[in-house]
């Protein structure tokens, strides 16, 4: 059932195009850059939160997060690229069963994305960021890695089902906006009226950042066990949908 | 020998449109098998339902004994496949485009490296194989495909239009591989096509095909010969009318027609009726002074049988160019 030949491959793919590929690794940092300038730099100096402490330090984790959204759905359109340019033929006429090539997939997304999140990390200290550094800091790959498998499932998913570019850059834009703003990314979810709170925890991503914040700052909003369970849910119920999508990809 | 691929009555739908109507052949091991027919006529369509790519309406199909719907991995273990579509990673170089397929298909190191060093020089990409495919050109790349295709010696290879869109001289060459190939590995070749000399020049049996149906199989030269045979023109320096009789009285001369000095008879495998022709001429003390051959083209055939052309598809070359400028701006 699951073949670790084709996962091994497929990540190692995924990681050696990354690296190939500069122009793609500045793009993709430059966005939360803007967001932690703007926000963190220029919005954190006239806002007080009502939770307290240092805005620049809440919304740091809040913006991983974001970029571990985005960078993630992005690399669910790799499957469309692959439709497009006809790799996709050459990877499913091989004998390795849909959920290795889903599986080698997340796995090599969730490698660069990782990356990027850690480069997010280091900018965020170098302009202020202050970390609390603890015994449940290392935790952080781990929600990093939860968050990217997540998204990328739910990006490999739709990017199996849709298969033209503009249909999908329509749909990812609106799961990711919503996805970002209906979390606690850049503002606590206890100022939200109780309707749209529901809405917020219903999202994995405010597990996702809830859990960041945990681990960089020591402090959040639920207990750690249930932010983690809460991902551990939500990769395991996308991955499912994402290799039963893929599985029922046509090649084109 | 045995049968490598049998395929019963093999049917593809896509609404009320009969892609595959009903398609039965078998090839045996060791031959390449030509599916010829014009854009359309449902030969990719044949080529996707026996890799496993698509399931087909109804019919059933076996590769190498196993069943394309029940056994697919198995069929897919045994078979290597060269999309008509190109579907390298252009971001990844020769040797790491082969050494990813290798891995696909659980090879370990070492068998991994001996077979890319002889595919490599196989298909004489040795000094090329560490540049990024994105710098080859497209000769080259078709080349790496069929040699990906070969990696992990599929008893099976399925050739989906291997020269499409490439110069006279480049697919020349590839003819010159695909013959090497299945000469020195024994390796049973699908081949689709709708060049009449490609189908000729490589295929041991050619199906025509046309809506979705074959409408005739055999060899190349049976097919021609199905067109009633061969037309010999002879010139004879003298005695036309008295030997234009005789050729009329022999049994394996079905028509002749005169022009001048000219005969024309209609034979089968003329090429080897020519020497009796001109020994029937000497015995009757007449000299011939020309003969010309015309044997009947696979596209003579393809008319006969059709009642058309196989026609070039402007659509699809439209369709390359856009796909070929998309892939630049990627």
């Amino acid at each position: 059932m699951v073949d670790s030949n084709a996962i091994y491959v497929l990540w190692l793919r995924d990681v050696k195009r990354f690296v190939r590929a500069k122009s793609r690794i500045i793009g993709i940092l430059l966005m939360p850059i803007f967001f932690l300038l703007g926000l963190g730099l220029g919005l954190g100096s006239i806002v007080k939160l009502p939770t307290g402490g240092d805005y620049l330090d809440f919304i740091v984790p809040g913006i991983v997060g974001m970029s571990l959204l985005f960078t993630s759905i992005f690399t669910g359109s790799a499957v469309l690229w692959d439709r497009q340019f006809g790799f996709l033929k050459e990877i499913l006429v091989t004998p390795n069963s849909r959920v290795s090539i889903v599986i080698g997939r997340i796995f090599g997304g969730a490698t660069t994305a990782l990356f990027q999140s850690l480069i997010v990390v280091i900018i965020s200290l170098l302009i202020g960021f202050h970390m609390h550094v603890s015994v449940v800091t290392p935790l952080a790959i781990v929600f990093m890695l939860l968050i990217a498998a997540t998204f990328i499932s739910l990006g490999l998913a739709l990017g199996s089902l849709i298969s033209d570019f503009q249909g999908f850059q329509l749909v990812t834009s609106f799961f990711t906006m919503p996805l970002f703003f209906l979390s606690n990314g850049i503002f606590p979810v206890s100022i939200l009226p109780p309707y749209v709170r529901i809405i917020t925890y219903l999202n994995p991503l405010t597990y996702g950042i809830d859990g960041l914040r945990i681990a960089f700052l020591g402090t959040g909003t639920f207990p750690i066990w249930i932010d983690l369970l809460a991902l551990v849910i939500s990769t395991v119920v996308l991955m499912a949908l994402a290799s039963f999508a893929f599985s029922k990809t046509d090649v084109g | 020998m045995a049968d490598m691929i049998v395929v019963e009555n093999l049917k593809k739908d896509y609404g009320d449109v009969k892609a595959v109507d009903g398609i039965s052949f078998e090839v045996k091991e060791g031959e390449i098998f030509g599916l010829l027919g014009p854009n359309g006529a449902g030969k990719t369509t044949t080529i996707k339902m026996l890799t496993t790519l698509l399931k087909p309406t109804a019919g059933h199909a076996k590769i190498a004994g196993f069943d394309i719907l029940k056994d697919s991995t198995k069929v897919r273990e045994n078979i290597g496949i060269v999309f008509q579509d190109p579907s390298l990673d252009e971001d990844l170089t020769a040797r790491e485009n082969l050494e990813f397929h290798a891995i696909l298909y659980k090879m370990g190191k070492e068998q991994r490296e001996r077979k890319i060093a002889e595919v490599l020089k196989l298909i004489e990409l040795e000094d090329k194989a560490d540049v990024l495919v994105k710098n080859y050109s497209g000769g080259l790349k078709r080349r790496l495909e069929i040699g990906r295709g070969l990696i992990h010696e599929p008893k099976v290879l399925f050739l989906d239009e291997p020269t499409l869109g490439l110069d006279a001289q480049t697919r020349r060459h590839i003819w010159e591989y695909i013959k090497k190939l299945n000469d020195q590995q024994k390796i049973t070749l699908i081949l689709t096509t709708h060049y009449m000399e490609e189908a000729d020049y490589l295929s041991s049996r050619i199906a025509f095909v046309d809506h979705g149906k074959i409408v005739a199989l055999d060899t190349s030269k049976a097919l021609k010969n199905k067109l009633g045979g061969d037309v010999i023109s002879v010139q004879f320096n003298k005695g036309v009318e008295e030997l234009a009789k005789h050729f009329k009285s022999l049994k394996w001369v079905k028509t002749v027609a005169r022009h001048g000095d000219f005969l024309d008879l209609t034979v089968m495998e003329g090429e080897t009726k020519i020497p009796e022709v001109i020994k029937i001429a000497e015995r009757r003390k007449a000299t011939v002074i020309s003969v010309n051959l015309h044997k009947p083209s696979l596209e003579d055939v393809f008319i006969y049988f059709t009642g058309k052309t196989i026609r070039e598809e402007a659509g699809d070359q439209f369709k390359e160019h856009m796909r070929s400028r998309m892939r630049r701006r990627g």
